[in-house]
């Protein structure tokens, strides 16, 4: 492989690693919280993405406003599936909570397939995003760079919230000890509900890039990249926003580069992340940047 | 909670005569369905001993163990792959296999059918030990996503290992070796030895793992390997219920062993009570009856003039709410966590006779 190849595929992997990050820091962040695999917020993804599309496609309205929209909608979507279905199951055992996760998803998923049908839409894609410049000899497109500004903005963002504000310490307290945070006089539901609507917006903000990249709309689309965001979360440490965005990248660049050298592996690169998965639990399974939880 | 003392030691000898009565009582009944119902409905008992079968086995891990796993749809399509790959003759690999032919040992290999079934229990339950050690070692969470990925791996590998498993063309033309007989002799098979399990030490220690597995450690049981042994035999009997229904349809794609077949499961043992056998069972056969009839949300239909346009997904949406909503309000399910008993029958028509006694 050439320089320019290498580069260019250097740039595809931190590109795809930037979306999975973003759907990684929403998991890693509920995680943390609730001990709770959310496994409706890769579906998230698909609501905002949707909820994107109709609002440039269907109300005309300029894709700024239609994805700030989504991002607002999506959030509030967060806060309601927790009120509505995991709060209840705060105290009952974990399993619970968990069926009622994937029931969850399910819900999202098929009630996509109900009220739009199957059919796959191709996402317009607004006109900043769109576009190739070449420098040489490597196709930068736009999209990239603006998935990869966003991409930090955001972390740097949810990193300052998590660490430099209260509802962050918050945050990182009820990870550790619900029940002390709890005697301390802080709101437990109120920093959850946070947490939710947090993890559902950068899920929302990653939706958007996401079906712009890939440009088909179809309800079952948020199922793989949520798989893929919760390995990431894993690689990098559960419960760790920095390490969910490390994670992401780590396997977008896998991902990529795997298939750039052995380009007929390209069949199997959805069952990469899996093997990292199993390789990660087998090797360390807290994660790279994760620490050791007390038991 | 109480972990279930071993029931009534009083009525063994009357309850074993009971079972053995009603044991018989379904043969009776299969052996007249054999030669007096319509293949339809041979085809809906057929696939009612099989759900029966995936129900209980689930059951093992997610109820009895409490382990929360997502894996029937990925360990029923290696079932199915491995018995369909055995039982095919290798002239009809050759036939099948149009892309790339088949690789040399599986092409010559053809098994009975009895044979390939065992095969698949045991190719699906070495899949299971493999896939819990990474799990088991950590933490029980990561069970439900690594089943999960498990399932879309299965599918990729399906679609892309062509010279074994033809690729997304599938098998075709499987032999219909699946009546009656092999699937409720698999099922009350299954039935018998899950019950045996459930009620012995080992299933003593699965549920102390799932009430507390800390505490279950300090009283000496593994839980690693209690949870292992518990995921190997659901692999198991997943399985033959995979060689089962290949053999049933006759023709197996990558594309048929969806995510939705382990969430009908989920729906069977939510239902029926988590950690109930008992529960799994009727919950399995009410599914399988009432699935056919709730086709009818997805075709289109009239009712009270009013035109209805049947909508895709439709019971899939309907399924996930009632999930949402038995976990939400009614956690117990059909039975709880009891099992069926004689003693217990016995004393619930007593007390309903006393009842209806009452009542006049």
């Amino acid at each position: 492989m050439n320089y320019e190849a290498l580069v260019q595929h250097l740039m595809f992997g931190v590109t795809l690693g930037c979306l999975y990050g973003l759907v990684a820091i929403g998991y890693t962040m509920v995680y943390g919280v609730l001990r709770l695999i959310n496994f409706a917020h890769g579906d998230l993804l698909m609501v905002s993405a949707y909820i994107a599309f109709f609002g440039i496609a269907m109300f005309h309205l300029p894709w700024p406003v239609s994805f700030a929209g989504s991002v607002v909608l999506t959030g509030l979507l967060g806060i309601l599936i927790d009120r509505g279905a995991y709060k209840p199951l705060r105290t009952s055992p974990r399993i619970s909570a968990l069926i009622t996760a994937i029931g969850l998803s399910f819900l999202l998923e098929n009630l996509a397939l109900v009220i739009i049908g199957g059919r796959p839409k191709s996402f317009p894609m607004p006109s900043p995003f769109d576009g190739v410049f070449v420098a040489r000899g490597i196709h930068v497109p736009y999209l990239s760079l603006w998935v990869i500004g966003i991409t930090g903005v955001l972390l740097v963002i949810v990193l300052l919230i998590v660490h430099r504000t209260r509802v962050g310490m918050a945050m990182r307290a009820l990870s550790r000890d619900v029940e002390t945070v709890r005697l301390m006089g802080v709101d437990a539901d109120r920093v959850i509900s946070f947490t939710f609507v947090l993890g559902s917006a950068l899920a929302a903000a990653g939706g958007m890039m996401w079906c712009m990249k890939y440009p088909a709309l179809e309800p079952f689309m948020g199922v793989i990249p949520g798989l893929k965001a919760f390995v990431a979360a894993v690689l990098g440490g559960i419960g760790n926003v920095a390490g969910a965005a490390l994670g992401g990248l780590l396997l977008g660049l896998a991902e990529i580069l795997i298939v750039a050298i052995k380009p007929e592996w390209s069949g199997y690169r959805d069952a990469i992340a899996f093997g990292v998965l199993i390789a990660i639990l087998l090797t360390r399974p807290t994660g790279i940047l994760g620490e050791e939880l007390p038991e | 909670m109480s972990v279930e003392a071993s029931p009534y030691r009083a009525h063994v000898v009357r309850d074993r005569v009971l079972s053995a009565a009603s044991l018989g009582v379904l043969l009776l009944f299969l052996w007249y369905a054999d030669s007096h119902f319509s293949p339809y409905s041979i085809r809906i008992l057929n696939v009612t001993a099989i759900f029966i079968i995936l129900a209980v086995s689930y059951n093992l891990i997610n109820g009895v163990t409490g382990q929360f796993s997502l894996e029937p749809n990925a360990f029923l399509a290696l079932g199915a792959y491995t018995s369909a790959i055995l039982t095919l003759t290798p002239a009809e690999k050759a036939r099948t296999f149009i892309i790339e032919p088949m690789i040399w040992p599986l092409s010559d290999i053809a098994v009975s059918f009895p044979v390939s079934l065992v095969a698949a229990g045991l190719v699906t339950a070495f899949m299971a030990f493999l896939m819990a050690i990474p799990v088991f070692r950590v933490r029980g969470d990561y069970l439900a996503i690594v089943t999960l990925g498990l399932g879309e791996v299965i599918q990729v590998l399906a679609n892309n290992l062509v010279p074994v498993t033809n690729g997304s063309l599938g098998l075709k033309g499987l032999h219909p070796y699946t009546n009656l007989w092999w699937a409720w002799g698999t099922c009350i098979f299954t039935v018998i030895c899950i019950v045996r399990l459930v009620n012995s030490s080992y299933g003593r220690a699965m549920k102390a793992v799932r009430e507390d597995e800390t505490a279950a450690e300090a009283m000496g049981i593994n839980a690693f390997w209690t949870k292992t042994l518990a995921f190997t035999l659901s692999g198991f009997f997943e399985g033959l219920a995979g060689g089962l229904l290949a053999h049933l349809i006759t023709t197996i794609s990558p594309s048929l062993f969806t995510f939705f077949f382990t969430f009908n499961l989920l729906i069977i043992i939510v239902v029926g009570g988590l950690g109930s056998t008992t529960g799994s069972v009727i919950a399995a056969v009410l599914f399988s009856l009432g699935g056919e009839w709730l086709r009818a949300v997805e075709e289109p239909f009239t009712i009270f003039g009013y035109t209805y346009s049947g909508v895709p997904g439709m019971r899939m949406v309907i399924f996930s709410v009632i999930l949402i909503l038995v976990m939400l309000f009614a956690r117990q399910g059909l039975m709880g966590r009891n099992e069926f008993t004689w003693q217990g029958f016995f004393e619930w028509t007593r007390g309903l006779a006393a009842k209806i006694r009452r009542q006049e």
